[in-house]
């Protein structure tokens, strides 16, 4: 049983204590509340550095330092406070940083309201105890014999095989019905790889569509995309040693991961509104009426300063959209500022969460929208590499982790 | 007899001070353990769901953390009952119900905004200070007779 040290402030008052219990049981793990003394928490600015007005923020903090000293007591840390509350937002940055610099235990961070659910932690929790007990898998750098993945997403469904390290077939299809999509998707990376799938000799599944997909097609490994998203970014960009980021918007969330050694540290997951996800995108190559293939090479021609763009909401982004071509403003200025206006919201509401090393890899289709990673290498002054297949990065992590379990 | 809402509403030894005079002590163990005996709700360890949350919006607005609306949900009622109250100041041991620093600085608003008999102290550093602190309560205590 993996134990993950719930280091808090407000889940029980806000009514959601039982779900946060309820997702850890759903991957296998149970809750611990690391014991501290009194004068722990009391002295928590001695040892943690900070003390705040909030008694359950201390003690979380002297927990935490608990934790650093006596690593055998969690094998993972989710760290929790309520949404909107600035104090607590502080906190959970620092514990989080904390705890990563000190120590190899995996954190995962998050903000909850009284919606919050099991279900909406599950994929979070998920990779959170795959990281902590999986580590000789996820530690796998080559993949081999012949093995696929297939991604299920909220947009797209993609497949690829693999053989002795290499993707030699792929197959993406727009997402409708789940199962059908995956097997047209399948079908195509089978075709385009020249093989059965009866040689197939292991198969992954992620997205959110991976449980039904992979019980169906009898998947080997059934995974989020979290941990085979930094597997298979790392693998592709031949970024498998020392530290990495990895960024992942996609059609209805998006994932800052930062990764070490092929391992993913720490994360984020979520997106406030679809107005900072690919789905904004979309519209947007929709409302300018050119293929969503050709808004990146637009956007590249185009000076996102030109156009005041804000899409923290999707409305109110759709609503720039509309009034500045009603303006006149060209259509490669539009393009370029809801690139750039995609990739702020991901810097400012994610990337702030994780440690934004070098290299930074972004992935997923949205990726090869020319236009958002050079968006997001002019937010973070960094250079940013997408590597061949970035769209196929699920399945290609999927396939790659599979062969371990092959070989097993 | 009155009743005089304690702060921290969760100290035992305020509770016990109040009982003693004769009046009704205002304390959140109370509310608790009313919510862990209601049957029928299984949400451990203090049986709160995220209806409670949105039972403390009467006290603060839908953009104020749900931690803060869920702890008001049992602080609240206990405010509008409150015919006196006593509130002491710089007490460190305040976790769980009084957890968090932005529900206890609207308790203690709504409390001396309520216009009712209020006796504010600080937490006792040392003995003597601490047979001041209880004769002073007893004196507001008595006094509300």
């Amino acid at each position: 049983m993996i134990r993950i040290a719930q280091l808090s402030c407000g889940p029980e008052y806000s009514g959601v204590q039982q779900e946060l219990e309820k997702a850890a049981v759903m991957v296998g793990a149970e809750l611990v509340f690391p014991e501290v003394s009194l004068d722990d928490v009391r002295n928590v600015e001695e040892r943690f550095g900070i003390e705040v007005a909030s008694g359950d923020l201390n003690l979380a903090m002297a927990r935490a330092t608990r934790i650093v000293e006596n690593p055998d007591l969690a094998d993972a840390v989710f760290v929790a406070t309520c949404f909107r509350c600035a104090e607590g937002a502080i906190v959970r940055s620092e514990l989080r940083k904390y705890i990563h610099e000190n120590s190899r235990i995996p954190v995962l961070s998050y903000s909850f309201t009284e919606r919050t659910t099991a279900e909406t932690l599950l994929t979070r929790m998920e990779a959170l105890v795959t990281t902590a007990k999986f580590k000789g898998l996820l530690s796998r750098e080559r993949q081999t014999g012949l093995t696929a993945g297939i991604d299920s997403g909220s947009t797209t469904t993609k497949s690829v095989v693999m053989r002795d390290n290499e993707v030699i077939g792929t197959g993406w299809v727009p997402t409708t019905e789940v199962l059908k999509s995956a097997e047209a998707a399948y079908n195509a990376a089978l075709e385009s790889a020249g093989v059965t799938r009866g040689e197939i000799e292991g198969l992954g599944t992620t997205g959110y569509g991976r449980h039904l997909v992979g019980k169906e097609f009898g998947a080997k490994l059934i995974q989020e995309e979290i941990t085979v998203n930094s597997k298979g970014a790392v693998f592709l960009a031949d970024a498998q040693k020392g530290a990495a980021t990895v960024i992942d918007i996609g059609g209805m969330d998006n994932k800052a991961i930062s990764v070490q050694d092929g391992i993913p540290g720490t994360f984020t997951m979520g997106g406030i509104c679809a107005g900072a996800s690919g789905r904004f995108l979309e519209l947007t190559s929709r409302r300018l009426g050119v293929d969503i293939t050709e808004l990146g090479k637009l956007a590249l021609k185009g000076d996102h300063q030109k156009v005041p763009m804000n899409s923290y909401c999707i409305v109110f982004g759709t609503q720039s959209l509309v009034n500045s071509l009603s303006a006149g403003s060209r259509p490669e200025d539009v393009a370029m500022a809801a690139c750039h206006s995609v990739a702020e919201q991901v810097f400012e509401q994610q990337l702030q969460e994780v440690e934004v090393k070098e290299p930074v890899i972004m992935v997923g289709g949205t990726a090869l929208i020319e236009g958002l990673p050079r968006a997001m290498e002019q937010l973070l002054g960094l250079k940013v590499m997408v590597p061949d297949y970035a769209q196929y990065i699920g399945c290609v992590g999927a396939s790659l982790l599979v062969s371990g379990l092959v070989e097993d | 007899m009155v009743k005089v809402m304690v702060y921290p509403p969760t100290s035992m030894i305020l509770s016990d001070l109040v009982e003693r005079t004769g009046h009704e002590a205002l304390v959140v163990s109370k509310e608790v353990r009313k919510k862990v005996n209601t049957a029928g709700l299984d949400s451990p360890p203090l049986n709160m769901t995220p209806e409670d949350p949105k039972k403390g919006l009467k006290y603060a607005a839908v953009d104020v953390p749900s931690g803060v609306r869920g702890r008001m949900s049992l602080l609240g009622p206990m405010i509008e009952e409150a015919d006196a109250a006593i509130i002491i100041m710089n007490d460190r041991c305040t976790l769980g119900c009084t957890g968090c620093a932005r529900t206890n600085e609207l308790t203690r608003f709504l409390l001396r905004t309520k216009r009712i008999p209020i006796l504010e102290l600080d937490y006792p550093a040392d003995e003597l200070s601490a047979r001041r602190f209880v004769h002073k309560i007893r004196e507001f205590l008595e006094g509300l007779n």
